[in-house]
């Protein structure tokens, strides 16, 4: 067995966007080309801002929209190509948990009937009665005691953490191998954050599952996962251990994003390198180094202009890190 | 002191019985401080908050207390004298600027018709002149006030709102979790203005947000909430060196700090009281890993720490050390 569970390679997911009833449609190239590992049983952190393309690639992994290039091997298999039967036994091992544990469940669904259609939908369970001892079973694993009290319960009778574990026991059903966790405790109180990480990091021992964890709170992906992956317009910028990336930053974005991590200490900042203006839009993407108009290393150097002519490509930049940057390097 | 809230209590009726939601309430701020009101959803901070320029939901009373704003009880006075307060005196920034903007109207009118509303002698072509004004104290540019709220950026819609909530020049502006929802570098951007603006303008304002992290780095003083009361207040660098309630100790570990050691942090197990029957002791003994036999009994007593720093356990006197 290869330790990569994934290999993602040249990912492309573009579609088409009208940005007004009488305008033509343009292209959104959400995920722009991009390429990278999933080890087997770890934690990669996709962080980055909205537009990034983290949520686009999370959908494109587990067949929820469709790429339009590249490919996303599993043991050699291309997942992009499986179709049919196939695709849906595949889809088995490839499972999602949302953000808003109050739009992710259907209202009118018992939390059995929620937690139980996976193994309807791929006729897992042979019996009545298997069925309600996995259902139950996944229920007390994901901490909702007693089991046989929970699953007659409706979502609106549970309160936003609780809401989450159902998610989690719907997710782990089918014993999956991969989890795309997309913002999973973003809606959920600080206080309460924390019981439903452990419970996904007790998961991935006791299930040797493999997370794709999708953010935008950079301390938290430091805090959890092993590996972070940082993306600005569907591109990879920066990609590297957890602790490597958030305290050696090596890419000007990755150094800026990470500057302005906010933390609980009553402190005067300082070194805080804010970035002008917001995200592009995908629609515009700039030739050359995208990151390059907001870029402050960029006008520190006086605007070179390779940055302006040549998109840089992620190159080795230590053990088992890459950046893409023509001037990577720690700063000050 | 430019305002005093002494015991408020506000109530919201609901099918299953009256929610309890702010309960004797006691916090005062000086002029030209800002504020961080932090809390968990359903702490209570905002309906706090909201009662002082009265924009509770209508199925909210104030069931109780003082509310002084400059010496004058805001609860004493009647329906069109708060009218004439509201937005010059004390103003808001609404959480969720996305929302907040009419899609329709040009957003440098919509703030011109906001001076226009409470100055009524002011001019078209003075208001005008204040839009442009006010965007470059925000950092729009004053061009940009013809464009549609669709064409701003959330950034730049977060930053319409925080002119518009200073439109008549308050003395004290609200802000309700006013960069929840934006990207981590707008964020940053946003509460620099903040604090740009407390410090030229000389405004006083109250920052509502569940994240302490947040609080921590923008404010002077901090006040933190839970189950409708106060649980700590003092000046941000006491509170957040040497938090003296449980429950701010218990908050504080649940944020990762890249500062520090790479550790998991604690969460807090358990969940709020119920306020329709609010517990008659500390309302987090159920969850506090330090409680003792009586906690749940009576309402603890504040523990006054000094320089303004105040907690509502008992553990405090010893715990602060």
């Amino acid at each position: 067995m290869s330790d990569k569970l994934l290999e993602v390679r040249d990912l492309l997911v573009r579609y088409e966007s009208r940005r007004g009833p009488f305008r033509k449609p343009s292209a959104v190239r959400a995920v722009d080309g991009l390429s990278f590992d999933l080890r087997r049983g770890e934690v990669l952190a996709v962080v980055g801002e909205s537009g990034c393309g983290k949520t686009t690639l999370g959908k494109a992994i587990t067949r929820l929209v469709g790429a339009s290039g590249g490919s996303i091997l599993f043991d050699g298999r291309d997942l992009l190509k499986v179709e049919g039967s196939e695709l849906r036994r595949m889809c088995g091992c490839f499972q999602t948990i949302f953000q808003d544990p109050y739009e992710s469940l259907d209202p009118r669904q018992s939390i059995f009937d929620i937690v139980a259609e996976p193994l309807l939908i791929h006729r897992e369970a042979s019996s009545e009665a298997e069925l309600r001892a996995r259902v139950h079973a996944a229920l007390e694993a994901a901490g909702l005691h007693p089991a046989e009290e929970m699953a007659r319960r409706y979502p609106h009778m549970l309160s936003g953490g609780q809401r989450q574990r159902v998610s989690i026991a719907a997710a782990m059903i089918l014993e999956p191998e991969l989890i795309v966790a997309d913002e999973p405790v973003s809606m959920l109180d600080v206080s309460i954050r924390a019981e439903i990480i452990r419970l996904m990091l007790e998961l991935r021992e006791r299930n040797r599952l493999t997370y794709l964890f999708i953010t935008h709170d950079l301390s938290l992906a430091w805090m959890i996962a092993d590996r972070i992956m940082v993306l600005y317009l569907g591109k990879l910028v920066e990609i590297g251990g957890a602790d490597e990336v958030i305290h050696g930053a090596l890419h000007p974005y990755t150094q800026a994003l990470v500057s302005v991590i906010p933390v609980p200490e009553a402190r005067s900042r300082s070194g805080q390198i804010l970035l002008k203006g917001e995200t592009p839009s995908p629609i515009d993407v700039p030739p050359g180094c995208r990151f390059r108009a907001r870029c402050w290393k960029c006008a520190e150097l006086g605007g070179p202009a390779i940055c302006a002519e040549r998109e840089p490509e992620p190159l080795p930049a230590g053990e088992g890190r890459l950046v893409a940057c023509h001037f990577a390097g720690t700063h000050l | 002191m430019l305002l005093e809230m002494q015991d408020l209590c506000v109530r919201f009726a609901s099918r299953a019985g009256d929610v309890q939601a702010v309960r004797g309430l006691s916090l005062s701020m000086a002029e030209g401080e800002l504020l961080g009101l932090a809390g968990e959803s359903g702490s209570g901070k905002t309906t706090a908050a909201m009662a002082i320029p009265r924009l509770l939901p209508r199925n909210a009373t104030v069931a109780g207390g003082r509310i002084l704003f400059d010496g004058e009880d805001l609860l004493a006075k009647g329906e069109p004298e708060m009218e004439a307060l509201r937005w010059k005196a004390i103003s808001v920034v609404f959480q969720g600027a996305m929302n907040a903007l009419n899609p329709v109207q040009r957003v440098g009118s919509q703030i011109a018709e906001a001076i226009l509303h409470h100055e009524a002698a002011t001019g078209r072509d003075e208001a005008r002149r204040r839009v442009e004004e006010l965007f470059e104290l925000v950092g729009i540019p004053a061009a940009r006030s013809a464009s549609y709220p669709h064409e701003f950026s959330g950034g730049m819609r977060q930053r319409a709102m925080i002119a518009m909530a200073l439109a008549c020049k308050p003395r004290l502006v609200i802000a309700d979790e006013p960069i929840t929802a934006l990207d981590v570098m707008i964020q940053a951007q946003i509460l620099n203005l903040i604090k740009r603006l407390c410090s030229e303008l000389g405004l006083s304002m109250i920052l509502i947000s569940h994240d302490l992290s947040v609080i921590a780095e923008t404010c002077d003083r901090v006040a933190i909430m839970y189950a409708g009361r106060l649980v700590e207040t003092g000046g941000a660098r006491e509170v957040f060196e040497s938090p003296a309630h449980p429950y701010t100790a218990a908050l504080l570990g649940a944020f990762p700090n890249v500062n520090k050691e790479r550790v998991f942090v604690a969460g807090i197990p358990g969940n709020p009281p119920s306020l329709i029957e609010p517990p008659r002791g500390c309302g987090f003994y159920e969850r506090c890993a330090r409680r003792s036999p009586g906690c749940d009994e009576a309402e603890p007593a504040s523990v006054d720490l000094g320089g303004g720093h105040v907690a509502a356990c008992p553990l405090a006197r010893g715990g602060s050390r």
